[in-house]
């Protein structure tokens, strides 16, 4: 049976994390359908059709798509889920949110954030903060999986899907979207970053976390992440966060500054290929994990790094 | 305004589980159970509503074994009037707890239903919103902060980009976020009088529902482990290394 993957989309370009999904899909095996809801969402669907490994995209234009509300969405999936024996949604804010409601109304389980395939029926996901992992296999006709996007590469985009227009389900009209905050940068997103340097409580302030780790991130190009402790004290926004409930990453370097390493932290990023740590504290377990330590004052290290990179 | 808040036993967020030498299952034996930490804020934040007006019962529910009785008590020590146990010793997975949140939720009527995001124990994330769906109402997940206000809920919401703030009619899910709030230490009294509160406990064949598992777990084992590496000197050892040994910048 051919196997459903949601897009996750702004309705003109795709997120990121909708490639990574495609080639989990692709791990499965089968005719790999998209499906995109949105509002004026021609760009975003031309943007779907060319995933590599697509055969069809599946596009449902509605004004009631334009947010993508969790209601409307699930019940989109599920009006459209018959002919598919996986429906996959990237395990992203969005997908964790409307996926469950998928299952639920079809009556099946979910798979939270695999990060591997073994078949059809059997994944591997890390569960107790990634310090266990699970290999589960399912009974239920339909899977619903969503797919942790650091465990599996991007799709290309160089292919040719065919795209098709899907009726639009009802408005359920459940909930209303007031507003966004969103935050804008010009740096790369943290879970498709390359380099992310991350800071921590040992930063101090906001003032000191945007002053010495923002020239550092420019130099090297990297997204700025986060420990819980730094968000929870007010010195960067909540999508900072890397961790067991924030953002999961592992990207090519990861320098942690002013970062202990609580187990939920490690879970965000225990994935990277070369952890950096810089921290005052030689005991702080951030170090059993690092490539690379370096103890030291981070308000001394970091100019010296800084100009050292030249 | 009733709110229905569900809690789970887990095993408490500063122990290191291990994997059985079987690899059939994380080892639980003489380990310290707490209530799941999200469950936790969103106690609390059920509270607050009572105390601020807003709500005038705050009803905790639980399911799973026994002793799941003590984390009912702890969020009766915390401030909610009663509690209701679902005993049973079957391993319960996300579906089969939002069919008997709902079953439970067509007997009480709350107008809210507040859950923890998701579980420290399976990571799984869906409970709050199986169960809208299932009750075809809305959903709020990942709040970091909720106003209620006559029959409408505005919560604001931790998403991948930032926030977003949405409104939705009772009655509603609603999943707690990490900075929903701080949730407050029982004190000696509260948690004396929390033994007094009313604890009714029922079965999931009473209330109608089959819980049997949809999943099998085929094993678990513990991740590679990552070595610490070496300590470098100063900023110029580190770049030095960074450049030439792991060729990363």
């Amino acid at each position: 049976m051919a196997i459903l993957v949601i897009a996750e989309h702004d309705n003109t370009s795709i997120k990121a994390a909708t490639l990574n999904t495609v080639t989990a899909a692709t791990r499965i095996g089968g005719e790999i359908h998209l499906l995109l809801a949105g509002c004026a969402c021609a760009a975003a669907a031309a943007a779907a059709a060319r995933v590599a490994g697509v055969s069809k995209v599946l596009v449902a234009d509605a004004a009631h798509y334009a947010d993508q509300s969790p209601e409307n969405l699930a019940a989109l999936v599920v009006a459209n889920a018959s002919s598919y024996g996986h429906i996959l949604a990237p395990a992203t804010t969005s997908g964790k949110n409307f996926m469950p409601r998928v299952a639920a109304l079809l009556d099946v389980a979910q798979i939270s954030e695999i990060s591997a395939v073994e078949s059809a029926d059997t994944f591997v996901r890390p569960i107790y903060a990634g310090n266990v992992v699970a290999t589960i296999k399912s009974t239920d006709p339909i899977k619903v999986v969503t797919v942790r996007g650091t465990a599996f590469e991007a799709a290309g985009e160089d292919g040719s899907a065919a795209i098709e227009s899907l009726s639009a389900g009802p408005d359920l009209g459940l909930s209303k979207l007031s507003g966004r905050e969103l935050t804008k940068s010009e740096r790369p997103e943290l879970t498709a970053a390359k380099v992310i340097v991350s800071g921590g409580r040992g930063m101090g302030s906001g003032e000191s976390f945007h002053k010495l780790l923002e020239p550092l991130a420019d130099k090297l190009g990297a997204a700025l992440g986060a420990s819980r402790a730094a968000v929870d004290a007010g010195f960067v926004p909540n999508d900072y966060q890397v961790g067991q409930t924030g953002k999961i990453v592992a990207p090519q370097l990861y320098i942690a500054v002013g970062i202990s390493g609580a187990i939920q932290h490690l879970a965000g990023m225990k994935d990277s290929k070369i952890i950096v740590a810089i921290n005052k504290d030689a005991e702080a377990p951030i170090f059993q994990v690092a490539d690379y330590g370096l103890v030291g004052d981070l308000f001394e290290v970091l100019p010296a790094l800084l100009a050292e990179l030249g | 305004m009733k709110i229905l808040v569900p809690v789970k036993r887990v095993v408490d967020y500063n122990v290191k589980v291990r994997v059985k030498s079987d690899a059939s299952d994380v080892d639980l034996a003489n380990v310290k159970m707490s209530m799941n930490p999200f469950d936790e804020i969103a106690v609390e934040e059920a509270v607050r509503l009572k105390e601020g007006g807003i709500a005038t019962e705050v009803v905790v529910i639980s399911a799973g074994v026994a002793n799941c009785q003590e984390t009912l008590r702890t969020a009766m020590a915390i401030g909610a009037d009663r509690g209701i146990l679902i005993q049973t010793d079957v391993e319960l997975q996300p579906l089969a707890v939002a069919k008997l949140l709902k079953a439970v939720c067509e007997k009480e009527q709350p107008q809210i239903v507040l859950c923890g995001k998701q579980a420290i124990d399976d990571d799984a994330n869906q409970t709050g919103q199986m169960l809208a769906g299932l009750m075809n109402w809305p959903q709020a997940t990942f709040a970091s902060k909720i106003v209620v206000a006559g029959q409408q809920a505005t919560v604001t919401r931790e998403i991948d980009g930032g926030l977003e703030t949405i409104e939705v009619p009772l009655p509603a899910v609603l999943t707690a976020d990490l900075r929903l709030n701080e949730p407050r230490y029982a004190t000696l009294p509260n948690i004396m009088k929390a033994k007094k509160k009313p604890l009714e406990t029922t079965n999931p064949a009473a209330l109608g529902v089959d819980v049997t598992p949809r999943l099998k777990t085929v094993k678990v084992t513990e991740p590679p482990k990552r070595t610490a590496g070496i300590k470098v000197a100063d900023a110029a050892d580190l770049v030095m290394k960074l450049k030439t040994e792991a060729k990363v910048i």
